[in-house]
């Protein structure tokens, strides 16, 4: 990660820890109201933008949306105090996850092809064979690409043996599987919610900060503190996320309030029997492959882009689903929480009455923080249920269809994985040939993860992917296999 | 001559701040310094109350502190001590 997505990283994470300190002081929409003076106090160095003034007012958005709120719901007159009350007025916490602040956006110029200074006005010219649009021209001697008539193919950027041609890109346009953020008419970005999986990628892209989480942080904490019966349900990715083990894990939970941690390993091994179940199902029938279904993101995407690829998503649930489902019946009273690495899951739960919010790994970082709890220095609590082997290891590319493989009970030549390895442009079209030709070369067993990496590389994670594999695998190690359950 | 402590902070807070950059930093700065330095995890340097908190992630090199700490920062302080030697 480049060091400018860090810093932007670190003022989000130390907003929240305002947020959450003013939650717990005798004057939360006060000391709300102060965020951007504390951090940028009269006469300060202004590390990032034109003036102190647009400094505050970014670091204000970014406090809206740590209060869960969405851009559009800013007038720029209300008050954050304002905004402050509101959030503990708020009885069900806003659908989308992610929103765009506009004033943090740089507006970045336009991804366009163009011919730079190296070209060598050559006489063949390979850019203008090479161009199926007649975008091309010569200009004495030197080539001109005409914007209107240019497709950005960059067939032309190919075919140029000096390395001429180049393409400007738009950071979260370019890193957006599906089309769904592009600038509007001010410059500035916007997300398409039609189009949005949540997948978050724009947010892990922008070297300016402007994708934003609208998080669900105060909502949880009012749960808390009022009394209720809260239990944390935490994603496997986690443990390669914060310096202790699982069971310390447990007990930073107890420590921040929660009545209790589950793992979420816990449902990730129904969700693998369930698969193998269906998976042998599915053959039995004659099914050509079957894909995995747990990703939130994958889910998103088949509803909104390729619906065409639904009958062959396996019907098992995710390991969320089932966990949750488990602390409900032990905990019929409970109010549930998920902490998740990623942004996506926020749209999954939202048809999910056992799922009541979402935090993910940075918001429980900052509440780590506020709250000075020492994650290496809380008790190991050993939980009652020991996830196997391979449930801890479903967060990570091929895990999945690891774990389905551990589960399964046929012939072991059945199973071919075909692992597709994070959604960019280049898988989705992958994906759009199999539904079509209902076929797939690669294997019959198709785990999709959106994330490069698998879920330890989620947008909201808080450690490098190497360093968190690491951690998840030493402790999957640990664990008993499913192949002997 | 006594080699120079470093003190690497991998507390939570350094952790959740950043130190996301600091955990393979020890061992970059043995294999460059050898035996002219020597190298410690700590879980928190407690330096990391109220509002230094969004300074973080510390590290120490010989007693001082260093905020927001980077490869680059803490080589800096190295190559100043060995210099000054
Ligand atoms: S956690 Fe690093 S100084 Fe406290």
């Amino acid at each position: 990660m480049s060091d400018d997505v860090i810093a932007t990283k670190k003022l989000k994470r130390e907003i929240l820890v305002r947020l959450i300190r003013a939650f717990m002081s005798d004057n939360f929409a006060e000391n709300v109201r102060l965020i951007p003076y504390a951090m940028r106090p009269k006469g300060s160095e202004v590390p990032f933008r034109c003036c102190i003034y647009k400094e505050r007012a970014i670091l204000r958005s970014r406090t809206i949306a740590g209060l869960g709120f969405a851009m559009e719901d800013d007038d720029e007159a209300t008050l954050l105090s304002d905004f402050a009350i509101k959030a503990l007025e708020r009885k069900t916490p806003e659908p989308e996850p992610l929103t765009v602040l506009q004033n943090a956006c740089q507006g970045c110029p336009s991804s366009r092809v163009f011919v730079t200074e190296l070209c060598q006005n050559c006489v063949a010219k390979p850019c203008m064979n090479a161009c199926r649009f007649e975008a091309i021209s010569q200009v004495k001697g030197r080539s001109m690409i005409d914007a209107d008539k240019c497709k950005k193919c960059g067939l032309c950027m190919a075919a140029c043996p000096y390395h001429a041609i180049v393409k400007t890109i738009v950071p979260c346009e370019e890193a957006c599987p599906v089309g769904a953020i592009a600038k509007g008419e001010d410059g500035a970005a916007y997300i398409d919610k039609d189009k949005c999986i949540s997948c978050g990628k724009c947010v892990s892209a922008c070297p300016f900060g402007a994708p934003h989480a609208k998080s669900q942080v105060i909502d949880v904490l009012a749960q808390i503190k009022s009394g209720k019966k809260v239990i944390a349900m935490f994603a496997p990715a986690l443990i390669g996320h914060l310096p202790c083990t699982a069971a310390q894990m447990r007990d930073a939970f107890k420590k921040i309030g929660f009545y209790d941690a589950y793992e979420v390993a816990q449902g990730a091994d129904v969700t693998a029997t369930t698969e193998a179940k269906d998976f042998a199902e599915r053959l039995n029938e004659g099914a050509e492959f079957m894909t995995t279904s747990c990703c939130a993101a994958y889910n998103e995407f088949v509803k909104k882009h390729l619906p065409e690829i639904k009958p062959y998503v396996s019907d098992a649930k995710t390991p969320l689903y089932y966990t949750a489902e488990i602390v409900k019946k032990e905990h019929p009273d409970a109010v549930s929480v998920f902490i998740s690495p990623c942004f996506a899951k926020r749209k999954e739960v939202l048809d999910n009455q056992n799922v009541n919010y979402v935090l993910n790994f940075e918001e429980l970082g900052a509440i780590l923080i506020a709250l000075g709890i020492e994650v290496d220095t809380c008790q190991e609590q050993d939980f009652v249920y020991h996830s196997s082997k391979e449930a801890r290891e479903f967060p990570l590319s091929g895990g999945v269809a690891r774990s389905v493989q551990a589960a399964w009970r046929g012939s072991p030549d059945a199973i071919r994985p075909c692992v597709i390895n994070g959604l960019n442009k280049a898988t989705v079209k992958e994906l759009k040939s199999y539904a079509k030709t209902g076929k797939c070369a690669g294997g019959n067993l198709v785990e999709v993860m959106c994330c490069e990496g698998g879920c330890i590389a989620g947008n909201a994670g808080l450690n490098t992917i190497k360093m968190a594999l690491k951690k998840v695998s030493d402790y999957a190690a640990n664990g008993d296999s499913l192949k002997d359950r | 001559m006594k080699p120079i402590k470093i003190e690497i902070c991998l507390g939570t807070t350094c952790f959740v701040m950043g130190g996301e950059t600091l955990q393979n930093m020890g061992d970059m700065l043995k294999k460059k310094y050898g035996a002219k330095i020597e190298v410690e995890a700590v879980r928190c340097l407690e330096v990391c109350s109220s509002d230094n908190f969004s300074k973080a992630p510390y590290a120490r090199v010989d007693g001082e502190v260093i905020g927001e700490a980077s490869l680059e920062k803490v080589q800096a302080v190295i190559e100043k001590k060995l210099n000054h030697e």
